[in-house]
């Protein structure tokens, strides 16, 4: 929290986000080492816990990456996450079943879908600061979630049910959870690692230069809305990805991936991981995921200890967990 | 040697094991719902406290069965519901899974089913779809559905006078379906429908939907919305004077203890069907009484006691098949009658509805009232054969082919 | 018969005055959330969950201790209220210290006081949460009494916030949720304001309204009027303000601004409570009440103006109009264009309708 005493009018500016401009050196093969870990610890996983629960984390570890591009390195808190995640849910799912699409196009249509929307409602949001894009990108959603309930398409609260995992690129059957668990294992790798590379370009350091201090970046020829809107088109793209993966694995696409409390549920594992960490997201996916399937038999005190979680985090490790590590470690993760 | 000494030793003892499963069937049965949020009166922990006492009064164990009883809370999210199922299923070794409100959830649950060629037995969960077009072969529709709600009070009502309606229709496939439904039994029984209004789930306040209710002046207001939705529609029809000024209202979704949180006053004169009320006879009243005790005094819905029910249907057909093998256990359930002391006498037919006498009730008057849970008077008893949507209308796609 | 868009122009005059009723909802609600931002630059997440606690207290007072309705206004209101307060002095305001002392004081004793009530006095995990909640902030209070004031010079985020009291009110909905279950409890309107009348416009009907509808709609305009001229007429209202604006200036001239915020918080959490009293008659008395309702309380506030008195109070009653409105046109909509509008206003004027833009 170095920059947390400087003053500041709107959220971007003054945000308590650590700041990964100051790299120590060696900081790039320490992150190496932590992909390959990640890496190897993918291929181990699918043999020591359950798969599916597995493909759970990964989608929402990609969705809660995706979210952190545009909070920890945008600075633009958006709440309406939830509204590309459930869209390309929906049209990933609509088009395997209905359409007849084979995996990887049914989950490219999603994905385009995705960008698509965040195209669009990117060009609106970005117009405004802090809060009030915050605001902007809710009340979006919400009328993405009004769509959807109405639609003829999308099922209404049943959802779309049964859709066919199919055969990716025709001769892979996805059908066995452990081979799906390896697709769903290798574009989540792909989604990292991309993202890694976007925080690391020089389109990056332009981001976070707008983040801290946007006049200033305006002031040295950035155009900063042309950089916002392409980090939001990112966020939402890669959201996208994760949500149309997601109604592969379980089969089906229902109104809970569009609903705000999944907006919520995103900032909180975001907010659980460590924000503005890279690998941050991951953990708090993997943390919330573990806790909404492994407490299911407390009943209603799942709610309760979410709540206690986020208490918690804001009071004692505002870093999140990997933030926390970061300090102990003196590296940023 | 030490090695292959051990490995003989090893299989020796497997085998031992296996002679004595053969002995004794193992069974693990999930209760899983909604803990938590819209239904957890409904069902919650109540299924998981009647699930108990199914096993214990069964006494499974002295039948050579074991049964072991898992819960979990799906959250009202299709992929929640359906992890676990998987879960279940793949790792736990669950053999059946009960209950499943919220049809979102309780269809993911039988698409997880049939592909792991498990039993459904969803009781809480009340969609006609899961043995219509959705149906599988893994499937036992225990307790209720919408079909049997809607008409059950759609045709009742019609027949006792109430022949124009009006809807109040909750804005999701749930609501239109009940609303599809009751119009549907009302016109058979030669009502006519004036109108209907939808509006957004749980939207707090409806004196605008009521009052355009009111001014189409017809007999009966049907509500075709569930949890609170209904709950502050009827709370706010009476504030508004609509049951005094000459109007019924029609719950089409509503259980005991839906009614119990508006009380009396409010709810009184409500319509409803239900499979299942604690006062009925002695031995719903025993049950009860026993339930109560057990779970904090509250009485059992009709939700809980199906997942009561069902348990005990299930494990009779163990118990007579000494096995718990997926076909051959569905095949004696449903070959098998039901004489249950809570549902009465029935079957289970081949798309897996189980099928019983419904009961139209009616909300008893505060002055009628006897104690804290004195809540319906019987009006009719829908007979068995009429009570549930009739097999071929359903569109069950392997009852066809077969 | 007059008719507009094809309805009968008394139907829609009585459709409007409910809206008008919603709106007052709306209006008490969104209040309390302006007021709370305008001084601890706060997204109150956890107001949904105090106007369900407010509604719950009514009821917890007539069942326990047999107080009525009119008692519960006022009770309930300086119950929820004092709740707040601590809530303010020892989840929110440590937010902004520099160090994080209190909050382990706070964390430690609750998870210590909860660990003896359940395990020790064998209390049910609800009670014992609660229990352990009361001694967790009783020990921070104490703490935070024996040592000196800390200088709150960090700047919170408007995030960090948000996030505290939406845990809030997870934990307050979820432990409710436990105690009373979900499908509510029932509260009866005071007989004092049962029934109803039929109001007429040149002799023909247009509604039937009750009694109690429309002491809503004068409730909430007398504690609506009475805020915004406490604030903005009186000495009190003035150094409220002015803290808003520049608080090191306003501690400076020897105003306590530490307490200030907190009564502030006290006051804006009351106003929700008192919005609960109102609702517990006519809505369904259960843990989920105030979830539904306070992402529209949220947009109302936006669009009058983050932070504005005024503008929450007129946006309130007018969007409880607008919804009114589409509910006879587009009844499915009816949730949703409250959202549409938030876009639109946003678009047009960035601060909101009655905002002053930064």
């Amino acid at each position: 929290m170095a920059n947390a005493t400087t003053a500041g009018a709107a959220l971007p500016a003054d945000t308590n986000i650590p700041t990964v401009l100051h790299e120590p050196r060696g900081t790039a093969s320490f992150h190496l080492k932590v992909f390959i870990g990640i890496a190897v610890a993918l291929v181990i996983a699918p043999f020591v816990l359950y798969p599916v629960f597995l493909m759970k984390v990964l989608c929402f570890a990609l969705f809660a990456l995706a979210f952190n591009l545009l909070l920890g390195y945008g600075g633009l808190l958006s709440f309406g996450h939830a509204a590309y995640f459930g869209m390309a849910s929906y049209l990933s799912a609509y088009s395997a079943k209905v359409w007849g699409f084979s995996p990887e196009l049914a989950i490219l249509t999603g994905t385009a879908t995705a960008a698509l929307l965040g195209l669009v409602f990117g060009a609106v949001a970005i117009r405004r600061q802090g809060i009030y894009f915050s605001m902007i990108t809710l009340a979006l959603a919400q009328m993405v979630f009004f769509f959807c309930l109405q639609a003829k398409f999308t099922g209404g609260e049943d959802g779309i049910q049964a859709v066919p995992r199919g055969r990716l690129f025709g001769f892979i059957n996805l059908a066995d959870d452990r081979v799906l668990y390896f697709v769903v294992a290798a574009v989540f790798l792909f989604g990292l690692a991309l993202i890694y590379r976007i925080i690391h370009s020089p389109f990056g350091q332009v981001l976070k230069a707008i983040r801290d201090n946007e006049p200033r970046a305006v002031s040295l020829g950035y155009r900063a809305n042309q950089y916002k809107l392409a980090v939001f088109v990112l966020s939402t793209t890669l959201a996208g990805l994760a949500g149309a993966l997601k109604a592969i694995v379980f089969q089906l696409a229902s109104l809970t991936d569009v609903h705000w409390s999944m907006s919520g549920e995103v900032v909180l594992m975001t907010l659980v991981g460590g924000m503005g960490t890279v690998f941050g997201p991951i953990v708090g996916a993997a943390v919330i995921v573990a806790m909404a399937n492994y407490l299911a038999t407390l009943g209603a005190w799942v709610t309760i200890v979410q709540g206690i979680i986020f208490v918690l985090c804001v009071l004692l490790f505002r870093e999140g967990i990997l933030g926390l590590v970061a300090r102990w470690v003196k590296r940023p993760l | 040697m030490m090695r292959k000494l051990g490995t003989v030793i090893a299989a020796a003892l497997a085998a031992s094991c296996a002679g004595a499963a053969q002995a004794q069937v193992s069974v693990k049965l999930g209760v899983l719902n909604d803990m938590s949020g819209l239904y957890a009166d409904i069902s919650g922990p109540g299924s998981v406290v009647a699930a108990q006492m199914a096993v214990e009064d069964f006494k499974a164990a002295e039948k050579g069965i074991k049964a072991e009883i898992v819960s979990a809370d799906h959250q009202n999210k299709p992929d929640t519901g359906s992890t676990i199922a998987r879960r279940w299923y793949d790792q736990d070794g669950v053999d059946v899974i009960l209950d499943v409100t919220t049809s979102s959830v309780a269809l993911a649950v039988s698409e997880v089913t049939r592909e792991k060629n498990k039993i459904f037995m969803p009781s809480g969960g009340g969609t006609s779809d899961l043995t219509g077009e959705k149906c599988t072969p893994n499937n036992v529709h225990w307790t209720y559905d919408t079909w049997a709600l809607a008409n059950g009070t759609g045709a009742a009502m019609t027949k006792k006078g109430g022949d124009s309606w009006f809807f109040l229709t909750a804005d999701y496939a749930f609501g239109a379906a009940l609303e599809r439904d009751t119009s549907n039994a009302v016109k058979k029984a030669g009502g006519k429908v004036l109108g209907a209004v939808k509006h957004p789930l749980s939207a707090a306040d409806f004196s605008s939907f009521l009052l355009q209710a009111q001014s189409s002046q017809a007999k009966v207001i049907g509500l075709a919305n569930a949890g609170s939705d209904t709950i502050n529609a009827i709370k706010q029809a009476s504030e508004f004077g609509i049951t005094q000024g000459g109007q019924n209202l029609a719950g089409l979704l509503i259980f005991s203890s839906d009614v119990k949180a508006l009380g009396l006053k409010a709810a009184q004169g409500l319509v409803l069907t239900e499979a299942f009320y604690w006062d009925q006879n002695d031995a719903t009243r025993d049950f009860s009484k026993r339930f109560a005790a057990k779970f904090g005094g509250k009485m059992p819905t009709s939700a809980q006691a199906g997942v009561y029910s069902s348990i005990i249907h299930y494990l009779k057909a163990v118990e007579a098949t000494k096995s718990k093998d997926t076909a051959v256990v569905m095949a004696k359930m449903k070959e098998m009658p039901i004489d249950d002391p809570l549902f009465g006498k029935g079957s289970i037919r081949a798309d897996g509805r189980a099928i019983h006498p419904m009961y139209l009730f009616e909300v008893k008057k505060p002055e009628e009232s006897k104690g804290e849970w004195d809540l319906y008077k019987l009006v009719a008893t829908i007979p068995t054969e009429e009570a549930f949507r009739p097999i071929e209308e359903g569109n069950c796609p392997f009852v066809k082919k077969g | 018969m007059i008719t507009i868009f094809g309805v009968p122009s008394a139907a829609l005059f009585g459709q409007l005055l409910l809206g008008l009723i919603n709106g007052s909802f709306y209006a008490i609600l969104s209040l309390g959330l302006a007021v709370i931002f305008g001084l601890l630059n706060i997204i109150n997440f956890a107001h949904g969950a105090l106007y369900m606690m407010g509604a719950f207290v009514a009821w917890m007072l007539l069942n326990y201790l047999g107080i009525g309705y009119w008692w519960a206004l006022i009770l309930a209101p300086v119950i929820v209220g004092g709740v707040g307060i601590l809530i303010e002095r020892n989840y929110i305001a440590p937010l902004s210290f520099s160090d994080q002392r209190q909050s382990f004081v706070l964390i430690g004793a609750t998870a210590i006081g909860f660990l003896v009530l359940s395990f020790g006095f064998s209390l049910s995990a609800t009670l014992a949460f609660v229990g352990a909640a009361v001694i967790g902030v009783a020990a921070a209070s104490i703490y935070a009494w024996k040592r000196p004031s800390q200088s709150s010079t960090v700047h919170v985020d408007h995030l960090y916030g948000l996030l505290l009291t939406f845990g809030l009110a997870l934990i307050i909905q979820g432990l409710f949720r436990n105690q009373y279950g979900v499908s509510g409890l029932p509260y009866g309107i005071p007989p004092q304001l049962a029934g109803g009348q039929q109001i007429r416009l040149f002799d023909a009907p247009i509604m039937f309204m009750p009694n109690y509808r429309a002491w809503v709609i004068v409730a909430s305009l007398i504690v609506c009027l009475a805020t915004w001229f406490m604030i903005e007429k009186t000495k009190l209202g003035a150094y409220l303000r002015a803290a808003t604006e520049n608080p090191t200036l306003v501690s400076a001239f020897g105003v306590n601004v530490p307490l200030m915020i907190t009564l502030t918080y006290g006051f804006g959490v009351a106003l929700a409570a008192f919005a609960g009293v109102l609702a517990a008659p006519i809505y369904s008395v259960n843990p989920n009440m105030g979830a539904d309702l306070i992402i529209v309380v949220f947009a109302v506030v936006v669009i009058g103006g983050m932070g504005s008195i005024l503008g929450s109070i007129v946006t309130g009653f007018t969007l409880g109009l607008v919804e009114g409105f589409t509910k006879v046109f587009y009844p499915e909509a009816s949730s949703t264009v409250i959202f549409v509008i938030m876009v639109l206003v946003l678009l047009v004027k960035p601060a909101g309708l009655f905002g002053r833009a930064s």
